[in-house]
């Protein structure tokens, strides 16, 4: 059964060596000429003012947090969907009950501004 | 398994793998035409004939190009993120299945790179770790229009990642199979789209915004995040983000044609079957992958707000609840007609839903000023 996934090995080999090589080829002929402003970070043509931002709104963080959640019911799904041929009509009651339930917290996370984005 | 089996894959593999660099390039200069085209303009034209030579020239120029190393930017991280990036990118494409069968002799060759069980899962899986190519490119560049970029593009494409995650799980549940090959082996009476339009809608979607393509371009919202997350990277680098993002865009529209559209099946007359399998993918492919030049050349960018509604309070909620219809819908085998009606008035809804309605609103100037 491993051996199905030998291709994706050569591939992650050759694909790798492809980006490495290149890298360095280009900057063995590429020309080198820095200059202080060439390194400076971007900030439109002037000096950099201030630094880059440490703290961002706190939604981003809600964001990935929501995404923990609902990506570990999104694969709760996938086995489900492979066993349904089982036993078709108990597993639809099952998961219906379990769409539910999530549904029930998605409303309430809804309600509470947590999808707001403003 | 013997060693002709292995030199067979390697070959294999190094073929696809000059062809998919080869497409690329066609997949960047058609881009560039089709969109100059709509917007009357003429595109690439100097380099070979219809300028299908500028990719190769672009991909040249961007090879001997300074490559610049801001002296803010991480030592180790920044030169590697955009190798994280690309080589995902490229692993994605080994689940498609680009033509059913070759026999030589006594062997078949499956026309696929990789033919494992968990073949969806696993492309959803390189999506994912596409992320952290964009996440840590805008991170090591220690730059403040990457970092900005780069959080948004994140937040973005695991929001995304949910809503294609649900969108895919009916077909799962028709094929019965996560290997690429069997969904579309299972789909040899029926297409898919037939039974799954919403599905097949939210799954495009979603797509569209992994991909960070416009109308979800707002990582790399150029007016005003300079260009999101790989503002500080040139030369080839910048060349490596730039063939993940196109190779992403093949790969999803590969995705789409495999689970909705059957992937290499269509009519052929009975003379060399494999390739007719392989022209059928292709051409339903280039269909997708031209859908995403018109959604790009049509819509105006969303707002950052605007998306994420459009992500978590339709497509999320719309994906969940068509998991139990189309199960029920299998179970008791309503006819295929109504299910087709129902998957037609939800395709509406959503689209309803997604596309703007209202015209936006244009204040006069009385009341700019007493809003002011």
């Amino acid at each position: 059964m491993l051996a199905s996934y030998l291709p994706i090995a050569f591939l992650l080999i050759l694909a790798g060596a492809f980006a490495l090589v290149s890298v360095t080829l280009s900057r063995l002929i590429s020309p080198k000429d820095p200059s202080p402003q060439k390194l400076m970070p971007y900030e439109c043509g002037i000096a950099e003012i201030d630094p880059p931002v440490e703290r961002f709104p706190v939604r981003f963080y809600l964001v990935a947090m929501l995404f923990v959640i609902f990506d570990v019911e999104v694969i709760l799904f996938f086995p489900w969907a492979l066993s349904f041929k089982s036993f078709p009509v108990f597993s639809l009651i099952a998961m219906s009950v379990f769409i539910f339930m999530l549904g029930v917290a998605f409303v309430y996370e809804w309600r509470n501004g947590g999808l707001e984005w403003d | 398994m013997d060693w002709l089996d292995v030199v067979i894959i390697l070959v294999k593999v190094v073929v696809c793998f000059l062809l998919l660099n080869l497409l690329l390039a066609v997949v960047v200069w058609a881009e560039r035409k089709v969109i100059a085209d709509m917007q009357s303009r003429i595109g690439p034209n100097r380099a070979g004939p219809y300028g299908l030579l500028q990719s190769i020239a672009d991909g040249l120029k961007l090879f001997t190009k300074e490559d610049i190393f801001p002296l803010s930017a991480d030592r180790i991280v920044y030169p590697i993120a955009p190798i994280i990036s690309a080589v995902p990118a490229f692993l994605a494409f080994t689940v498609v299945p680009f033509g059913n069968m070759l026999s030589i002799g006594h062997r078949h060759i499956t026309l696929q790179i990789a033919d494992i069980n968990v073949g969806l899962l696993f492309f959803l899986a390189m999506g994912s770790i596409a992320v952290y190519g964009v996440a840590l490119a805008g991170w090591s560049s220690g730059s403040k229009y990457p970092l900005i970029g780069a959080v948004r593009s994140s937040a973005q494409m695991i929001s995304y990642e949910i809503a294609m995650g649900l969108s895919v799980i009916p077909v799962v549940l028709y094929a019965g199979t996560l290997s690429t090959r069997g969904i579309v082996l299972a789909q040899q009476h029926m297409w898919f789209i037939g039974a799954q339009i919403p599905s097949f809608l939210i799954y495009l979607i979603a797509g569209v915004a992994e991909c960070n393509r416009a109308p979800f371009d707002l990582p790399e919202a150029e007016t005003e995040l300079v260009a999101g997350f790989h503002t500080e990277y040139s030369g080839i680098k910048f060349m490596l983000f730039f063939m993940a993002e196109y190779m992403h865009i093949v790969t999803i529209s590969a995705i789409a044609v495999t689970l909705f559209f059957g992937g290499w099946m269509g009519p052929h007359p009975n003379f060399l079957v494999p390739l007719w399998g392989v022209l059928w993918f292709l051409g339903k492919t280039a269909a997708f992958v031209f859908l995403f030049y018109w959604v790009r050349a049509s819509f105006p960018r969303l707002r950052y707000d605007q998306l994420m509604n459009v992500g978590w309070k339709f497509l999320i909620p719309i994906g969940m609840a068509w998991i139990p219809i189309s199960a029920a819908v299998h179970i008791f085998d309503i006819r295929r007609v109504v299910l087709v009606g129902a998957g037609v008035i939800v395709g509406i809804i959503v689209l309803s839903l997604v596309l703007p309605t209202k015209k936006p609103e244009v204040l006069t100037e009385e009341e700019a000023k007493t809003t002011a």
